[in-house]
């Protein structure tokens, strides 16, 4: 069980913040941080592993304590057990793929780890390229086998494919969770993407400000709407054409599907370019077909 | 031709070069990274030697280090070491007079680095030691070899600095730069072209081998 208490004035956008959270997270759970950009959400991902300091905060992980401000306790990034993954790779250019692995191994650690993880992100054949030789998706697979290599007690996400496009974003998802189940470490993972959410934890934080205004199942607090007969989706409209007879045609981004929409004149008029819409369609009759499995 | 003012230029040079290396490192690693208020005054200090006439720096030095002064004085009784006038005060005036030209390309090396690779190191369990040269100075090696040719070739330049606090000794303070300008004092302009066009090719060499390393012509041989 992991506990974690954290308090910490922040310099947001838009003036000061204060980040005020209280997160139990069982073992073997993978849990997302979900919110807007500037909510605070990679701030406490860098508290929990000590790159950022909290001017009040409580951490436990498996009856350790990692911080205790009122006891002047607080363990420096190095001697906590993390395995972070960073948006921006963070991979070691100096290094080939299989160097960075085996830079992150401990003090008389077996290195079985590096080969073991290696294979579990189907890096064989990239293990004596340089990063800089790498695509993103690639370089994700490296940083999330090196982020491992330690074998940490907790695994840290930060936002770390929305740099890759859907197809290679849906792919490092598998990769993850392949590790996240063959290891049954504790995951927490930060996303604004409500796919994302679903697909991977079974606990989400949504945070807004600095503070988390609702928890609990992804599926029932950020779905609970789409799953009746209708279906239901979210876009942003990105262009507005005026036509005859009074009539207006929109066009609207969901995910990278472009949809157009007719509407009148009058309902087009509250509505401009960059608008975020909801989009519900009745009469419904889904028709699945598989176009690709999993790995 | 006399070989001996070529060869101490170089002897210089090259202990000036390889301490300055390991003062540098440090220095630059700490403005890089520091918070602290007082940095804008080192830094400025650090680079006087830029703007400042090399005969002002060694006048200051030629007053510190006589036998006069609190700090030569004490020099003196305690080590037994005369820094005016000879090669181991030529050395610590050339390490002041050359600081900037090492220390800067290193501190901007360590600047351009992201800071979520050295995050990543932290987390990944290593020590800043660790960091420093595992990470860190292979990552910037570009800078370390422009730092170091800087200096090696600002060294070798040097005359007024040379020329206060070292005087003239033959095989003890008398470098290129002070020999061209005897032999030029004694209109023997052949002696004085013989130790120019030496000191000329030899630091067009090395600035060219810097260019052509950090401009990646020859990166098989710098990986």
């Amino acid at each position: 069980m992991i506990q974690i208490t954290l308090q910490k004035s922040l310099d947001a956008v838009n003036g000061k913040m204060l980040l005020d959270i209280d997160i139990t997270i069982d073992q073997g759970n993978f849990i997302t941080l979900y919110g807007n950009s500037g909510a605070g959400k990679t701030s406490i991902l860098k508290m929990i592993s000590g790159l950022l300091e909290a001017d009040k905060g409580y951490i436990k992980v498996d009856h350790k304590i990692w911080l205790d401000t009122d006891k002047k306790i607080c363990l420096k990034p190095q001697q906590r057990k993390i395995g972070f993954m960073f948006q921006e790779y963070a991979l070691f250019p100096n290094m080939t793929v299989k160097e960075n692995l085996l830079f992150a191994l401990e003090k008389g650690q077996d290195n079985a780890i590096v080969h073991e993880l290696i294979q579990i992100t189907e890096l064989e054949q990239l293990q004596n390229s340089k990063p800089d030789k790498l695509s993103g998706g690639q370089k994700q697979r490296v940083a999330l086998a090196r982020a491992m290599v330690r074998k940490p007690e907790i695994l840290m996400l930060d936002e770390p494919l929305s740099a890759l496009d859907q197809d290679m974003r849906s792919k490092l998802q598998n990769y993850i969770l392949k590790i996240h189940q063959t290891y049954n470490i504790t995951t927490i993972l930060i996303s604004h993407e409500i796919g994302e959410v679903i697909k991977m934890s079974n606990h989400v934080f949504i945070i807004e400000k600095g503070k988390i205004i609702k928890q609990g199942k992804p599926i029932e607090l950020l779905a609970n709407n789409s799953l009746n007969e209708n279906i239901q989706f979210t876009g942003e409209i990105i262009r507005m054409e005026q036509k005859e007879d009074s009539k207006c045609m929109i066009t609207l981004l969901t995910g990278t599907n472009l949809i157009h929409m007719n509407m009148d004149q009058k309902e087009c008029s509250i509505l401009k370019i960059g608008t975020k819409v909801q989009i519900t369609s009745n009469s419904f009759e889904p028709v699945l077909k598989t176009i690709a499995t999993s790995l | 031709m006399d070989w001996q003012p070529l060869l101490l230029t170089f002897k210089l040079a090259l202990a000036t070069t390889l301490l300055l290396l390991v003062i540098s490192i440090p220095l630059a690693y700490w403005l890089a990274y520091t918070k602290a208020k007082v940095k804008p005054i080192l830094e400025t200090l650090i680079s006087m030697p830029i703007v400042l006439p090399p005969t002002v720096i060694g006048f200051y030095l030629l007053i510190a280090f006589s036998p006069e002064s609190a700090l030569g004085n004490w020099l003196n009784n305690t080590f037994g070491l005369q820094l005016i006038f000879s090669f181991q005060g030529l050395v610590i005036a050339s390490i002041i007079y050359s600081l900037p030209f090492m220390v800067h390309p290193i501190q901007a090396g360590f600047s351009s680095l992201s800071s979520t690779m050295i995050e990543a190191s932290y987390v990944l369990g290593k020590s800043k030691t660790t960091t420093l040269f595992k990470i860190l100075l292979p990552n910037i090696k570009p800078s370390l070899l422009t730092g170091i040719v800087l200096a090696f070739a600002h060294t070798i330049g040097e005359f007024g600095v040379v020329l206060m606090i070292g005087g003239n000794i033959p095989g003890n303070t008398k470098v290129a730069s002070i020999a061209i300008y005897d032999e030029v004092e004694a209109l023997n302009y052949s002696a004085a072209n013989s130790y120019s066009i030496i000191l000329f090719l030899i630091t067009f060499s090395i600035l060219l081998l810097v260019y052509l390393i950090n401009g990646k012509y020859l990166k098989r041989f710098w990986g």
